[in-house]
């Protein structure tokens, strides 16, 4: 390479037009795939609001379902919307302290191999089967004291909890280090360093990571087929009984003769789509915003 | 001396120690070493800490002073691999014993560190948070407004309390965090190199209040600012980096002495070469 020529003799004894032509070819197949990626998303949303929009008014919402009515009555699923809302509402209770404790231990106290040891449990727990968390509540609950929305709840926070410790620890770990020593430097106990100083700044962190589990686990079937599946039409609000959810009504109206019944089915998968898409925007507008935050206090 | 004569333009203020006999030891630390990791930061230091005194640490970057200084709050205990041999008698009591709170310790000792790291609150609250939880409630605003008026700081936001923190520039943000400091009436304030990240307006306005409140406090600051050292300090203490076995590099306390003698008098090499700038 003794010279600096650009002519295009040269090049082309480089390889110039096949490390481009290689080039374009890349590029273009990774554009591709994320075309495919969005473009599934697309196909899914269109053909469930197609579907779906027709059955989609509010007697859907506020109406209980009347069986082997072949649609001749107005009829809903206010009981799956109910249930759904009364289990994620109480997995939420459950894993959400649970969870920001389990941060604030592995992140504030915890020596770095036991904060090595609970990050692997958290994504190992993260990692199991949403059917096998059923089966394992299903033998601790439901066996003996029959299903109950408790029990799917608890299932949920299972489910919840690793999502929301990992986002709790990630924002914890952004709040810096300078703020805790000003604090400590002052002769104030480390407990409540982490109480009013570092919680508040992270608190926007705290919500998003919790917004995100619930859009994850609202649409979960497999643990509540073992834990609050068998159900009668009524609506009811109570969670020591098993309690009809979102999930398991779209799954038991699939199997229907009625066509209604599918209509019904496609709607109520709509309202679950729907929500699921408004919980990871809003997540994601606060994710950003408690971000911007934390940061311009540094 | 003609070595000196060339330096730096230090000019010690001319003050006058008292003999060392008759002050009060707030601070004897004896054969103190501290290691990150099984690394030696520092090695072997013992020293006095005067009450009532400035005491400044100097020397180049590496040597160990921040070490040195967190070991005396106990600020080292926050980093895991952080281990220390030796003692630190503050008053007496040995402050590295296991049956010490580090927490009294530095409700005792307090810090003002390198960068301003004021809480995300109100100016108001930067001060009076502390004062609350450690449950100095009386008078509360009578105290905010003396600690920010020893900081040199009310007058420049006694209209706007309750703006953040935040809003300040970073000269008033250290004058604030060292308000927070000395509001809640510690005993001693270290300082680790205060106005490393400041102008020389703010940073003559730090040097002016350590001045006027070590009749209250005792101060001990790091500094690598050598003029520095001179203008604020009673005692200085020089740090040198000094090579072990194995090319191990630790810091080691070279000379400690009044300020004067440091500047003009060293009776170290080492000493005299870094404060005449040949060094560092």
């Amino acid at each position: 390479m003794s010279t600096h020529s650009l002519t295009k003799a040269t090049l082309r004894a480089e390889g110039l037009p096949r490390r481009r032509a290689v080039n374009r070819l890349m590029e273009l197949t990774a554009w591709l795939a994320a075309a495919v990626a969005v473009a599934i998303l697309g196909v899914v949303v269109w053909s469930v609001a197609r579907r779906g929009a027709g059955a989609l008014d509010l007697d859907l919402l506020t109406k209980p379902p009347v069986p082997f009515d072949f649609g001749s009555t107005p009829s809903g699923l206010s009981n799956a919307f109910a249930g759904s809302l009364v289990i994620v509402g109480l997995a939420t209770l459950m894993a959400l302290p649970v969870g920001v404790l389990v941060a604030i231990y592995v992140n504030e106290f915890a020596r770095p191999w036991v904060r090595t040891a609970v990050g692997l449990a958290l994504d190992v727990l993260n990692g199991i089967p949403a059917i096998v968390i059923g089966i394992f509540v299903f033998g601790l609950f439901v066996t003996g004291h029959g299903q109950s929305g408790y029990a799917a709840a608890f299932a949920l926070a299972c489910l919840m909890l690793p999502l929301v410790a990992r986002s709790t620890i990630e924002v914890l770990a952004l709040v810096p280090g300078s703020l805790r020593e000003a604090s400590l430097g002052l002769g104030v106990p480390r407990w409540r360093t982490t109480l009013s100083i570092v919680l508040p700044q992270t608190v926007g962190g705290i919500v998003t990571g919790t917004v995100l589990a619930v859009a994850r686990v609202a649409g979960e079937t497999a643990p509540i087929l073992f834990t609050s599946a068998i159900v009668g039409p009524q609506l009811h609000w109570d969670p020591h009984h098993a309690l009809q959810t979102v999930p398991v009504a779209i799954f038991e109206l699939s199997e229907s003769p009625d066509p209604s019944d599918h209509a019904r089915a496609w709607a109520a998968a709509l309202v679950l789509l729907l929500f699921i898409l408004c919980t990871s925007l809003a997540a994601r507008r606060l994710a950003a915003r408690s971000r911007a935050g934390i940061v311009s206090s540094r | 001396m003609s070595t000196i004569d060339r330096s730096v333009n230090v000019q010690t203020r001319q003050r006058t120690v008292p003999p060392l006999e008759r002050l009060e030891r707030i601070f004897q630390i004896e054969e103190l070493g501290a290691s990150y990791a099984g690394k030696p930061a520092v090695k072997g230091v013992t020293m006095d800490v005067y009450t009532n005194l400035v005491t400044a640490v100097i020397g180049p970057s590496g040597c160990g002073k921040s070490t040195f200084i967190r070991c005396l709050n106990r600020m080292n205990d926050l980093i895991p691999s952080f281990s220390q041999t030796g003692s630190i008698r503050y008053h007496g009591q040995d402050i590295t014993a296991r049956d010490v709170d580090p927490v009294a310790v530095r409700r005792n000792v307090g810090m003002v560190f390198q960068r301003p790291n004021p809480f995300p609150k109100s100016i108001y609250d930067n001060v009076a948070w502390g004062l609350k939880v450690l449950g100095l409630r009386d008078g509360l605003d009578e105290r905010v407004e003396r600690a920010l008026t020893q900081a040199a700081l009310w007058d420049e936001v006694r209209d706007r309390l309750k703006a953040s923190a935040l809003s300040l520039s970073g000269g008033q943000q250290q004058r604030l965090c060292i308000a927070r400091a000395i509001a809640v009436e510690p005993d001693v304030v270290l300082m680790d190199e205060p106005a490393s990240s400041l102008d020389p307006i703010a940073t003559s306005a730090i040097e002016q209040l350590m001045h006027d409140l070590k009749s209250e406090y005792t101060f001990v600051i790091v500094t690598h600012n050598m003029q520095q050292a001179a203008r604020v300090a009673d005692m200085t203490a020089f740090f040198s980096i000094s090579r072990g076995d194995e090319g191990t590099r630790f810091g080691e306390l070279v000379e400690y002495e009044s300020t004067e003698k440091i500047f003009t008098d060293p009776s170290d090499k080492r000493t005299e070469d870094y404060v005449t700038g040949r060094f560092g």
